[in-house]
C-alpha cells in the first residue's frame, strides 16, 4: 500500500509516548518531537541545567570509506581533514566553486580511512561528483545510525554510570567507542547547544535500549526528554547557525545574493588556507579573505527598555516569543536596511530578546547601535539593538 | 584614600546590599560590603545543613528579581539561572487535588473538572488582575514621590503618577481602588466556588503578612505576587539554581568582577556621625572605616534604632519607625529526604523521580476557612495546630541540591508567630517542626520515614541568623500603609534617611522584599544623583 507517512525514528516508540503536546515536527522526512511538554521552559532548562536527551536521527549521515576517504573530505570540504586524528570531530562547511557553502556537518575520523559525515541535506550527488577517479565508497546511513544528543551540565555524570569506560577523558570534539546496556555505541564530545554535551551514535536495532539506560540512570540527575523547539533557543544563545533558516545553500538559492560564504558566517576558523592542494571553492575563498566579506553574521542583543517603550506606547508589557522564531527581520541603521536577522529568541538564561543577524559592512563591527523590526499590535517597529559578539553564552564546562 | 577610606560603605551583605555595591562600583565608586555573618546573602543564601543536602534556609523562590539587574549587572554570565517551577499542588482533604500549571489549557482543564464556572472565570480574573497589576507595576519603578512635599522632584514625580493614574480606564481605577481595600477572601469569593482554588489564591495574599486571608487589605499583597507573572521575562515564580543563595552568589560574583570588597564577619556597631552626616562606621570588633555615604541593606528597625544613635534623627522619624510594622509570621521548614515522600492524592510508580507534582510547589492551602483557622490561632500568640505550607522539592528542579537518588524539601509555613505566647524554645521549635509534619503526614502518610534531617527556623531564628529584626521576611509586612510612599515611613521612602550621607536600600524600602533587588538599585542609582561621591 502507498505510505505517505513521514518516517519514524527508532526511538519512536518512547518519545511517542511521551509528547504530551502531539507537537511533532518534520526533520529531512522524519517525525521528530517538537516539544514534550506543553510549555518549553522545562525542557530548554534542561539543556542549561541538567541533562537533556534529545533524538536527531534524523541528521544525513554518510559513511565515507577507502584509501581516498581523507583525500575526498580534504578536497571537499574546508578543513584539513589530513591531519585529523582518528577519534577526531571537526565541524564544517563545504562550498561550491564560487566559494559559497553549500551546508555544514562534522567529520568524524573513525579509522583511518573510515569518515562519517553529517550534513542537513542530502550531498550524496554532490560528493560522489568530487569522488570521481578515487578510491572510495560514499554511503548513506542515515536510516541505520540512530543518534541522540545527550546536551548539559550533568550528561558526564549520567554517562559516566552507564557506559562500560568512563568519559570524563573524552575532550571536546572527540569521540570514543564504549557501550552503554550492552550496546555498541559510538560517544562524541559534540552538539548543537553550546553547553557540555555529547552525540551517542548507535545501530537503530539498539536504540530503545540506549535510551532506556540513558532514562533510568539520569532520573537522579534531571535527565529529560527535550524536543528540537528548545534545541532551536539553545542553539541560537550558541551562535550557531542552521541551514535553510539563517542561510541558503549555495545549490539552491535562485539569486546571487542569497548565497553566504563561510567567512561571511563567521566561520573563518573553519576554513584551512593553509592546507596544501586543492579543494573546492579555495580560489573564491582566498580572494574573499585578501578583500574582506561583504557581509559577516554577528549577533544582536534587542535593548529591553527600549522594547518596552516600544510596547507601551499601546500599553503592553513587552510580547515575548515562547520559542525561536525562524523568519527574517529587517535591521536598520538610521532608517536604512543594513541587513536581516534570521532567527530570534528569547533567551531564558540571559534574560535577552537575541537574534542571529546578517549585515552589512561596516555595521557588522561589534558594538555597533542597529535596530531590528519586531512587530507591536500589528505594527512594524523598529526596536534598539546592539551587534555582540557571538556566542551570546558560552559555560566554561563546555569545552572542559 | 587609605585602606579604610571609600567612597561608599553598604551595611549587609545580602541581595540588596550586594547590588547597590554593585551599582556604585560599576559608577567607578571605591566601596565596601561589611557582612555579620561569615557568608554573603542575607535571607537569600544556600547552605549545607546537613552533608551533601542544600537548604535555601530562609527565601526559596524568585519571581521579581528585576531583569534590569540581570542584565545591567550580567548575573548569567556569573551563575544566574532562574529555573521554571512548571504547577502548583492543592491536595485536598477529600483525597482529591487542584493542579495549575504553566500551560493555560491544562489549567483550564484541570479547573474545569472541579468547576466549569470558575474555569471560566479564572480567565477573566487572569486578565484583570493581569491589568491591575500592570497597572500598579510602573509605579514599582519610579522613585516614590511624597505627596506632601512641594519641591520640583516630588511634584514631578507625583504628576508622573497621577497621569499614570488618569490614563487607567474608569474601571481600571475602581478594581485598583478595591485592591487595595478588600481582603483576599472577599476578591476571591467574588470570582470562584472551588475552595482548593480560593484557598490556594488566598494564600498568596498572607504571605509575610501577620492577616489572614479575611483581613482587609490583603488582596493588594496578591495583588503584589501577580507582578511578577506580568513581566514576560518572567511568566511564574523560579527556583534560582542552587537555590536563592545562587542568587547572592551570582550577584556576589558580579561584584567581585567590579572591584566591590566584601568583608565577611564584620558587624557594624554604628555609624559615624560628624557635623550632621554619615561619616563611616565603627565596628563591632573596634575598626573604624571612613566613607562619603554609608548605605544600610539591613532592617529599618537596625538601620535606624540601632545603628545611629537617637539623637542624630527626629523624634518622629524614630516613632514612625518604631511603629513600623514587622511581625514575623512565617517559619521555615527544611528537609533532607532519603526519598521522595508519596501523596495519596496522586501517588507516583516507580522510583517518583519523575513526578509531576514533586517538580512544582504543592500547596496545604485546602480553602479559605482553612487558612483564616491557621491565623486564628496566631492571633493569640500561637504556632497553627494547621498551618498553611508552601512546600517545593528543590532537588527535583535543580538535581543538585541533594546526592543523587535523594532529595530535599523546602516548607515555608505560616502562621509561627514572632511574639508566641510564652516565647520560643527549642521545645516550641520542635512543636513548629510537629505541626508541618503532621500536617504533612495528613497527605503524604510516608513523610516520617523519608526525614534523614530536618531544620525549623522559626521567626526567632530568621532575626538570630538573618539579622532582621522581628522575623518578618520582607522586612516589614506588605501592608497598604507601609509601601510605596510610606515605605518604610512618609517623607523618607526615597532611599534618604534624615540624617544626611546616610542611605537606605533594603527591602524595608520601597518597592520591598521578595529576592526582586530593587531597593538596592534604586538607592544606589539615587546615591549616584545625589553627587556626595
Amino acid at each position: 500500500m502507498l505510505n505517505l507517512n513521514l518516517k519514524t525514528t527508532p526511538f519512536h516508540e518512547r518519545t511517542s509516548a511521551l509528547c504530551q503536546p502531539q507537537n511533532w515536527r518534520k526533520w529531512a522526512g522524519y517525525f521528530v518531537v517538537g516539544s514534550y511538554e506543553h510549555v518549553l521552559d522545562r525542557e530548554y532548562w534542561a539543556i542549561r541545567n541538567s541533562a537533556a536527551l534529545i533524538d536527531v536521527s534524523p541528521l544525513i549521515k554518510y559513511v565515507i570509506k577507502g584509501k581516498d576517504a581523507a583525500a575526498l573530505l580534504h578536497r571537499v570540504t574546508t578543513r584539513n581533514v589530513h591531519k585529523m586524528k582518528v577519534g577526531q570531530v571537526a565541524y564544517t562547511g563545504w562550498c561550491d566553486e564560487e566559494g559559497k557553502m553549500i551546508d555544514d556537518g562534522t567529520i568524524s575520523r573513525l579509522e583511518d580511512s573510515t569518515f562519517r559525515l553529517t550534513a542537513a541535506e542530502p550531498n550524496l550527488r554532490w560528493l560522489t561528483m568530487n569522488a570521481v577517479g578515487m578510491d572510495v565508497s560514499i554511503t548513506e546511513v542515515t536510516d541505520d545510525v540512530a543518534a541522540l544528543s545527550f546536551q548539559g551540565p550533568n550528561t558526564r555524570k549520567v554517562l559516566n554510570k552507564v557506559t562500560e569506560k568512563p568519559v570524563d577523558e573524552l575532550k571536546y570534539f572527540r569521540l570514543m567507542t564504549n557501550k552503554i546496556n550492552g550496546v555498541d555505541v559510538t560517544i562524541s564530545r559534540t552538539g548543537y547547544t553550546g553547553d557540555l554535551g555529547y552525540e551517542i551514535w548507535m545501530d537503530k536495532k539498539d536504540a530503545l535500549k540506549v535510551w532506556d539506560a540513558l532514562m533510568e540512570s539520569g532520573s537522579d540527575y534531571g535527565i529529560t526528554p527535550v524536543g528540537i523547539l528548545a534545541m532551536d533557543m539553545a542553539r541560537v544563545e550558541a551562535g550557531l547557525f542552521m541551514l535553510d533558516v539563517d542561510y541558503t545553500s549555495a545549490s539552491h538559492a535562485w539569486i546571487e545574493s542569497q548565497k553566504s560564504s563561510p567567512f561571511e558566517l563567521g566561520l573563518d576558523w573553519t576554513v584551512a588556507l593553509d592546507k596544501p592542494g586543492y579543494f573546492v571553492g579555495r580560489r573564491a575563498l582566498e580572494k574573499e579573505k585578501r578583500e574582506g566579506s561583504a557581509w559577516k553574521m554577528v549577533g544582536l542583543a534587542v535593548d529591553w527598555v527600549g522594547m518596552e517603550k516600544l510596547f507601551g506606547k499601546v500599553g503592553l508589557p513587552p510580547q515575548i516569543p515562547g520559542s525561536a522564531i525562524r523568519g527574517s527581520l529587517p535591521v536598520m541603521v538610521g532608517g536604512v536596511h543594513v541587513g536581516y536577522a534570521s532567527t530570534s529568541t528569547w533567551s531564558p538564561l540571559l534574560k535577552t530578546y537575541i537574534a542571529l543577524a546578517h549585515l552589512q559592512k561596516p555595521y557588522y563591527e561589534i558594538g555597533t547601535d542597529v535596530t531590528m523590526e519586531i512587530t507591536v499590535e500589528h505594527h512594524r517597529r523598529q526596536a534598539p539593538a546592539k551587534v555582540v559578539k557571538l556566542p551570546f553564552y558560552e559555560p566554561e564546562w563546555k569545552k572542559k | 584614600m587609605t585602606a579604610n577610606q571609600y567612597d561608599a560603605i553598604i551595611i549587609g551583605g545580602g541581595h540588596n546590599g550586594l547590588v547597590a555595591a554593585s551599582y556604585l562600583a560599576r559608577a567607578g565608586k571605591k566601596v565596601v560590603v561589611l557582612e555579620r555573618r561569615p557568608i554573603v546573602g542575607g535571607a537569600a543564601v544556600t547552605e549545607e545543613i546537613f552533608p551533601g543536602y542544600k537548604f535555601t534556609e530562609f527565601s526559596y523562590v524568585v519571581s521579581l528579581l528585576r531583569p534590569e539587574i540581570i542584565r545591567d549587572l550580567e548575573l548569567p554570565k556569573h551563575g544566574l539561572k532562574i529555573l521554571p517551577l512548571p504547577s502548583t499542588f492543592t491536595p485536598m482533604e477529600n483525597g482529591d487535588y487542584l493542579a495549575a500549571w504553566d500551560d493555560h489549557d491544562l489549567t483550564r482543564r484541570e479547573l474545569y473538572r472541579h468547576s466549569p464556572k470558575d474555569a471560566e472565570a479564572y480567565d477573566e480574573y487572569a486578565r484583570v488582575m493581569a491589568r491591575a497589576a500592570k497597572a500598579i507595576k510602573p509605579i514599582i519603578n519610579l522613585i516614590p514621590p511624597d505627596p506632601s512635599s512641594m519641591s520640583i522632584r516630588d511634584l514631578m514625580g507625583l504628576l508622573k503618577v497621577g497621569q499614570y493614574a488618569a490614563s487607567l480606564s474608569e474601571k481600571e481605577l475602581y478594581m485598583v481602588a478595591k485592591l487595595a481595600t478588600q481582603s483576599s477572601a472577599d476578591l476571591l469569593e467574588e470570582w470562584f466556588e472551588t475552595d482548593a482554588l480560593k484557598g490556594t489564591k488566598a494564600a498568596s495574599g498572607i504571605i509575610g503578612t501577620y492577616l489572614g486571608p479575611r483581613s482587609p487589605g490583603t488582596a493588594y499583597v496578591l495583588l503584589h505576587h501577580y507582578m511578577g507573572e506580568i513581566d514576560g521575562a518572567f511568566r511564574a515564580w523560579g527556583f534560582a539554581k542552587n537555590g536563592s543563595g545562587g542568587v547572592s552568589g551570582s550577584i556576589y560574583n558580579a561584584s567581585q568582577a567590579l572591584g566591590v570588597e566584601v568583608r565577611v564577619n564584620a558587624s557594624v556597631q554604628q555609624v559615624k556621625v560628624k557635623g550632621g552626616r554619615a561619616v563611616g562606621v565603627i565596628l563591632e570588633n573596634g575598626d573604624e572605616l571612613d566613607s562619603k555615604v554609608v548605605m544600610s541593606a539591613a532592617d529599618p528597625k537596625r538601620t535606624f534604632l540601632q545603628f545611629v544613635e537617637q539623637k542624630h534623627l527626629p523624634d518622629d522619624f524614630v516613632t514612625s519607625i518604631q511603629n513600623f510594622r514587622a511581625r514575623g509570621s512565617s517559619g521555615k521548614i527544611n528537609i533532607a529526604l532519603s526519598k521522595l515522600p508519596n501523596f495519596t492524592a496522586l501517588p507516583y510508580t516507580g522510583n517518583g523521580a519523575n513526578s509531576v507534582l514533586h517538580r512544582g510547589a504543592v500547596s496545604i492551602s485546602p480553602s479559605i476557612d482553612y487558612i483564616e483557622r491557621a491565623y486564628d490561632d496566631a492571633k493569640y500568640g500561637q504556632i497553627s495546630k494547621r498551618p498553611y505550607i508552601d512546600m517545593i522539592f528543590p532537588s527535583m528542579i535543580d538535581p543538585d541540591m541533594a546526592p543523587p537518588g535523594h532529595h530535599v524539601m523546602s516548607c515555608f509555613v505560616q502562621y509561627a508567630p514572632y511574639d508566641l505566647e510564652g516565647g520560643w524554645t527549642d521545645q516550641r521549635r520542635d512543636e513548629l517542626g510537629e505541626a508541618v509534619i503532621a500536617t504533612i503526614e495528613q497527605y503524604a502518610p510516608n513523610i516520617r520515614e523519608c526525614i534523614v534531617g530536618m531544620q525549623v527556623i522559626s521567626p526567632k531564628d530568621i532575626e538570630r541568623i538573618a539579622g532582621i529584626t522581628g522575623g518578618n521576611i520582607f522586612h516589614g509586612e506588605l501592608l497598604l500603609h507601609q509601601i510605596f510612599f510610606l515605605r518604610p515611613t512618609p517623607q523618607w521612602a526615597d532611599f534618604r534617611t534624615p540624617l544626611k550621607g546616610y542611605y537606605f536600600g533594603a527591602s524595608g524600602a520601597h518597592p520591598g522584599g521578595g529576592v526582586m533587588g530593587a531597593p538596592g538599585m534604586l538607592a544606589a542609582k539615587e546615591i549616584l544623583k545625589d553627587g556626595m561621591l
